[in-house]
């Protein structure tokens, strides 16, 4: 299958400019990038992606081995890079995508030379010496809470909202579209997300990046944070005075000048 | 409603002063209290999620008080910790994406530890630039129906689990049905020779198809050297099908060969045959038999001829093509059911294969195959030796691959095992074989 439209790919900005690609991470798709896009695409050529099983990907395309691994999700990063055969690009990846992106650069080190880790965590629940900010009963409240809403979700307009992810029009009757998914394909995200223990990753991490937090998350408390940066030799800790866990909505400016600044120094 | 005109409508015929009271009770109910004691929580906040209003209807909920809400609370913290990830994940990004939400599912913490399921609506307010200023909430309790809600997730979670269970368990019957189908196609491997030998002056070739791949056929044929000049084969059918057809099989074709080495007089290894198999099966209450023809062929590639010596135990006559045309079934006389009665009388019939002559042997799913044009009657010996004249002379090859296509033709398709084996003495002197 194509993978841009597997994978529901959008390119905007300059050709031939630098590369950003934008990943969104659990619950939503590429549309939580919405207000920051604009302003990156001056200057750089701006890739946006769903992951297969969220937003307008091809859910037949879904498989339950490959995506109840975070490897699934970096080889859909992998095949999108290859795709469109980028080089050096910077991947932006949010939430769990920031340790998807350490994963896909690991495994493409020609095709990403530098990450920004929005919101990130190796981690999610507690462990002896480290804080994740959840208990393994919380991720449990989580599924159940998916779970309740999951009478949001209605396979007779999952093709509709599939189908026309860019129709405003529908947009008054769909509502809560672009967070809705499959919720089979939820609970595996999220189990895979919530459960994921990717730290020894970190220090594997051999290209320049930048971590963004926020200076309260409910997800990724700030201690994680200082974990991902100190386990990433050479890394840059910047925390947005920002509330949430998407930095990227609620505090866009912020957001697009810290990407920005990274960026330059990538030129 | 649109109004008739001439016909008189019901309220204003109906106490006026009744109608006033109730609405003069309306005018008193303020904004303030309406707001305040409405039958659904209120609550704004700041786009950061801080609490900048609530109403008496929630904080009663709730079980708190205003002044440790107000300013001092974000509404992610009246949430469980499942909702406030729920939050953080889809509520708060669709909000900023569209501006509102409906209907979603969450629990409130109440003071007292307990837990209120509710169903949220929100809305933005934007101010007139377009910026958004704070987050209108709706807060509905939804005790009784999320607890149904529950109950039918519950169940569907069941019927989910049930057919994970049904699938696997189709899955392990599929598999088991596939090691079953390896270990029988092995066991049928065993039934009958895994290729026909070349043999100077004399061509051979075959055709072999079990009814279905999944039971073991009952058909069977063999060819194989008993001394340095001559050849013993045969072919036959055992009753039954399965796998103590497929015993019965083995030991008739195991025996012939042991019979033949001894002595490979057609119808002294068709007796020893039949003592065998009576032996067996004759006491067990479970009687079987099977049909044979058994031959020995000694071919002279020096005279371009063929000796055949045959004897039969209640098959069907072979049949003889000869190279200038026309076809012959070869009587072997005297032959009996083999199993049956425990001296079995056969008399060995021979026959000459000159350079173009083909001998065929078959078994009856070849004239039992529904090969006639009319709605399937079966072809039948007659019909099959005016088939044969028709194609003689035939190389061996050419016969079997003219008669696969007579099968092939059949409708409805095999109904019982086929076993063809024909041999000739080529034109030629090389050897040849085929299998079929």
């Amino acid at each position: 299958m194509d993978v841009q439209l597997r994978n529901n790919v959008k390119v905007v900005g300059p050709p031939g400019a630098p590369v950003v690609v934008l990943a969104h991470g659990f619950g939503c798709d590429q549309n939580m990038w919405r207000l920051v896009v604009p302003a990156l695409a001056q200057r750089h050529r701006v890739v946006l992606f769903d992951y297969v099983g969220s937003g307008g990907s091809v859910l037949s395309a879904w498989d339950e081995d490959r995506y109840s691994s975070l490897d699934g999700y970096a080889r859909d990063v992998t095949e999108v890079c290859a795709a469109l055969d980028l080089r050096d690009a910077t991947f932006v990846g949010h939430s769990v995508s920031a340790m998807v992106g350490v994963l896909a650069a690991q495994s493409a080190p020609e095709r990403i030379g530098g990450l920004v880790m929005v919101a990130p965590s190796p981690r999610y629940i507690d462990d002896e010496g480290y804080r994740g900010g959840f208990t393994a009963e919380d991720i449990d409240e989580l599924l159940a809470s998916l779970e309740a809403n999951y009478l949001g979700w209605s396979s007779a307009m999952a093709p509709v909202i599939m189908g026309n992810p860019d129709r405003p029009e529908l947009g008054n009757e769909l509502v809560n579209s672009f967070c809705a998914t499959d919720p089979a394909i939820a609970r595996v995200f999220a189990r895979t997300t919530f459960l994921s223990d990717t730290r020894d990753e970190l220090r594997q991490v051999a290209v320049p990046t930048l971590v963004l937090e926020c200076s309260q998350d409910a997800i990724a408390p700030r201690e994680v944070g200082a974990y991902v940066h100190a386990q990433i030799a050479g890394s840059q800790l910047i925390t947005l005075d920002a509330t949430g866990h998407c930095p990227q909505l609620s505090a866009p400016e912020a957001t697009v000048q810290a990407i920005l600044a990274f960026l330059e120094t990538r030129r | 409603m649109c109004r008739t005109g001439d016909v008189d409508e019901p309220f204003e015929s109906g106490s006026e002063t009744g109608t006033d009271a109730a609405f003069t009770a309306l005018l008193e109910d303020s904004a303030e209290e309406l707001y305040e004691a409405a039958p659904c929580g209120y609550l704004s906040t700041l786009m950061d999620g801080t609490i900048a209003k609530i109403n008496t209807t929630l904080l009663d909920w709730l079980g708190m008080e205003r002044t440790s809400v107000v300013g001092r609370l974000r509404f992610p913290d009246l949430l469980t910790v499942g909702g406030k990830l729920y939050h953080e994940t889809h509520y708060a990004p669709l909000l900023r994406m569209q501006g509102s939400l409906r209907g979603i599912a969450l629990e409130l913490k109440t003071a007292d530890g307990g837990r209120l399921p509710v169903l949220v609506s929100s809305q933005v307010k934007f101010g007139s630039e377009g910026e958004p200023l704070l987050i209108r909430a709706t807060v509905f309790d939804a005790s009784d129906r999320r607890a149904y809600e529950k109950e039918l997730l519950h169940r569907r979670q069941e019927a989910e689990r049930a057919r994970a269970e049904a699938e696997a368990a189709r899955r392990q019957a599929e598999a088991d049905r596939g090691r079953l189908a390896d270990a029988l196609a092995v066991l049928q491997q065993s039934l009958v020779p895994s290729s026909l030998p070349a043999i100077q002056g004399l061509e051979s070739a075959v055709y072999y198809q079990a009814a279905s791949p999944e039971q073991l056929g009952g058909d069977f044929y063999d060819l194989f050297p008993v001394d340095d000049k001559r050849w013993a084969f045969f072919l036959g059918d055992v009753c039954g099908k399965g796998p103590e057809a497929a015993a019965l099989t083995s030991l008739t074709r195991y025996t012939l060969r042991a019979a033949a080495v001894h002595d490979p007089e057609p119808q002294v290894a068709l007796r020893t045959l039949n003592a065998v198999l009576h032996e067996r099966y004759a006491d067990s209450g479970d009687p079987r038999f099977c049909t044979c023809l058994f031959g020995v062929v000694e071919p002279d590639p020096r005279t371009g001829r063929a000796l055949v010596r045959l004897a039969s135990g209640g098959h069907p006559s072979a049949l003889a093509l000869r190279t200038g045309g026309g076809a012959e079934l070869l009587p072997t006389p005297g032959g009996m059911l083999i199993g049956v009665l425990p001296d079995a009388r056969m008399r060995t019939a021979q026959t000459t294969l000159n350079r173009g002559d083909t001998l065929l042997l078959y078994t009856d799913g070849l004239t039992e195959a529904r090969t006639g044009p009319d709605a399937g009657s079966m072809l039948g010996e007659d019909a099959l030796l005016s088939f044969a004249a028709e194609h003689a002379p035939a190389a061996p090859r050419e016969l079997i691959a003219a008669l696969t296509g007579l099968l092939a033709d059949a409708t409805p398709g095999p109904t019982d095992d086929t076993a063809l084996l024909a041999l000739g003495v080529p034109f030629t002197d090389h050897a040849g074989t085929a299998d079929g």
